[in-house]
């Protein structure tokens, strides 16, 4: 069987992606609540082994902190160090925004340059296993919005791997988004060592009738819609943004210059959401190029619910990412 | 290290010295301020400057300092150099961040000063961080972490002191105790008696100590810096002490009662350290009135090379937001 044929899930290529930028590097430490394995190795394991491996110095289980956790990272990456803190769910970061916001964004600016905060904040969200309104929020519009983080929100394992890599050992602070239902799902690996750059996005799938936008998880019901739209001889062309900010806005424009048509769906609000930005930028770029409307679709106006049919139609559903194609169509 | 143990007189002096140049600092800022050359909010360390200044003889370059917008104290005292610092409180392109920090937020990396932060508490949990990078090294590096009473009531102070504990980090968290959060008296807006007990709820040592005598200060800064020193772990050191400035300039205090007021300015840590000094025969006056001198006379140097400096280009509101040639 050879390596590219092997399956592996996201939360397999992140454990991997880590282990490789350990050994690489002794300036790669992790930190987080149970991350290490006395702990468990993680509460969804994409630590474990880690701490074994490369000691509990650099592996480090923190109390549930989350101020604390992202303080030190900030400060170990001041220091010299490249952190990797793992905030177990995205709704958590609110609780360390300042220092995301306040100071891992910032520092470089601030500093006129004298330093620079090389860490990578881990967090997973999404909904579907019923987890409610405190676990599941995407909160990528946030950090986007904020001068100095990158945003990365891989839908593949081997993206996992080579964003992970590459934010890593990137100089800025990147908020490294991953969805815990995909942490499941198998797909292809990663080539070892092959780095995702920050930044790219990744043409799916070419077509000219319309273009399709999304990241995360909600990828993979883009991709499902675009396969039924084939059936019906409409060719979609689909991009994984793979990265929020920076936009790539090369690949963006010249698939909605080739298209005319462009939806973008995910599972964050709509209502000032990435979205919003890309339709923005489009509207400007293409003003009068355009066929129709940058269409958005994504998760309804409400807090993430628990119960099951709330839930499901919580999320930008297929049905609802092919009603708004059919509109861009029309 | 014993309680009794005495600073030597060059250590005594050099506190001197540090304490009075951030003295002029301070005067010769407010006084830039108020004649319209600068404008700029300024929190002032007037009152507390014995604190940084016995603490910083007991570090070394390498040594961490964290502080607050209400910082030039503890920059001063851990030699940043005059230039630049005086460059960047005025905003100029010469400045150690080239004018994009300010006041609130003057580092200079290359004199262990990383981290300037304008939110109350935010700079404990860095601290650790810097702390953490040490130990993994195996450095014998120590992070101070500055903050005020105040800051003792937000939750950072607690995670952090937490962690600090746990992880038995270098640190030393220095409350300077000034009496006021911002305009609140310590009794209504804190619970504890001390801040110095808060450190029970974590199990490391609390010291309380007046940060207005230079001896005892000296004696409280050494002893936990060679403990964090020697792997030992953090001390929470509280240094009590009082502002005669205000929380912001242009403040007139005027929810401290007079008497209170009257009797701290009465009670000026530094004049009573200089009469102290000639009174132990450490120092003549001509010997103090010469270090005082020559603090004044570097300041004033370093205010014309500021004034005289560019401001930074525009272009700079481009730069140094992600590393060069990075997109942002």
């Amino acid at each position: 069987m050879s390596t590219a044929a092997k399956k592996m899930n996201s939360a397999q290529a992140i454990n991997l992606a880590l282990h490789d930028a350990m050994a690489l590097d002794e300036s790669v430490v992790v930190l987080g609540e149970d991350i290490a394995d006395r702990e468990g190795g993680g509460v969804f394991k994409c630590t474990a082994g880690l701490s074994t491996k490369f000691g509990t110095g650099r592996v480090k289980s923190t109390p549930i902190a989350e101020q604390a956790i992202v303080g030190a990272a900030v400060g170990g990456a001041l220091a010299g160090l490249r952190p990797v803190a793992e905030i177990m769910l995205m709704n958590f970061t609110t609780v360390a925004m300042d220092q995301i916001v306040n100071h891992a964004a910032k520092l470089r600016f601030m500093t006129g340059g004298q330093t620079h905060v090389p860490l990578v904040i881990r967090t997973t969200t999404g909904a579907g296993f019923g987890t409610g309104g405190q676990h599941a929020d995407y909160l990528e519009a946030w950090f986007a919005h904020t001068a100095g983080l990158k945003v990365v929100a891989p839908a593949t394992p081997a993206d996992a791997y080579g964003l992970m890599l590459s934010c890593i050992f990137d100089d800025d602070p990147c908020i490294f988004i991953e969805n815990l239902p995909l942490y499941f799902v198998p797909g292809e690996a990663p080539e070892p060592g092959v780095r995702v750059p920050i930044g790219k996005a990744r043409i799916v799938q070419e077509g000219s009738d319309i273009t399709l936008i999304s990241y995360s998880k909600t990828l993979h019901d883009v991709i499902g819609v675009a396969k039924e739209l084939a059936k019906e001889g409409i060719a979609a062309e689909v991009i994984d943004l793979r990265t929020i900010s920076p936009l790539d806005m090369d690949t963006i424009l010249a698939s909605a210059r080739k298209t005319g048509r462009v939806v973008v769906a995910h599972e964050a609000q709509v209502d000032f959401g990435v979205g919003a930005e890309i339709s923005a930028r489009l509207h400007k770029e293409l003003f009068g190029q355009l066929k129709a409307p940058v269409a958005r679709v994504g998760a309804a106006r409400s807090p993430v619910p628990f119960s099951k049919p709330l839930e499901a139609a919580f999320v930008p559903t297929r049905e609802r990412i092919l009603a708004a194609i059919r509109e861009t169509l029309n | 290290m014993s309680e009794t143990q005495q600073p030597s007189k060059a250590v005594l002096l050099d506190i001197y010295r540090i304490a009075t140049l951030i003295k002029r600092a301070d005067d010769r800022f407010i006084e830039l301020i108020k004649a319209g050359q600068i404008a700029s909010p300024y929190y002032s360390p007037r009152g507390q400057e014995l604190i940084p200044a016995a603490i910083s003889v007991n570090l070394k370059a390498s040594d961490y300092v964290v502080t607050t917008y209400r910082g030039i104290h503890d920059q001063l005292a851990k030699g940043i150099p005059l230039k630049p610092f005086v460059a960047e409180l005025l905003g100029r392109a010469t400045g150690t961040c080239k004018g994009k920090g300010g006041p609130m937020h003057v580092t200079h990396v290359a004199s262990g000063l990383p981290v300037t932060t304008g939110i109350v508490g935010a700079g404990l949990p860095i601290a650790n961080g810097l702390a953490w990078a040490s130990q993994l090294k195996g450095t014998d590096q120590v992070t101070v972490v500055n903050f005020g009473d105040g800051a003792s009531n937000i939750g950072a102070f607690h995670e952090a002191l937490n962690l600090a504990a746990v992880w038995k980090l270098p640190v030393l968290f220095v409350c300077q105790n000034n009496g006021y959060a911002e305009h609140t008296k310590y009794e209504y807006g804190t619970g504890a008696a001390t801040i110095a007990d808060r450190a029970i709820g974590y199990g490391i040592p609390g010291v309380e100590v007046d940060g207005n005598d230079a001896v005892a200060m000296w004696q409280a800064a050494s002893a936990a810096v060679a403990r964090a020193r020697a792997g030992e772990g953090p001390t929470l050191l509280e240094a009590n002490t009082f502002r005669f400035r205000g929380h912001l300039m242009g403040d007139d205090s005027h929810y401290i009662a007079k008497d209170e007021m009257a009797a701290a300015i009465a009670a000026d840590p530094l004049p009573r350290f200089r009469a102290w000094l000639i009174a132990q025969g450490h120092a003549s006056d001509g010997q103090l009135s010469d270090i005082e001198a020559t603090n004044a006379a570097a300041f004033e140097e370093a205010v014309e090379y500021a004034l005289a400096s560019p401001y930074p280009d525009v272009s700079e509101l481009a730069k140094d937001v992600v590393a060069e040639g990075a997109q942002a």
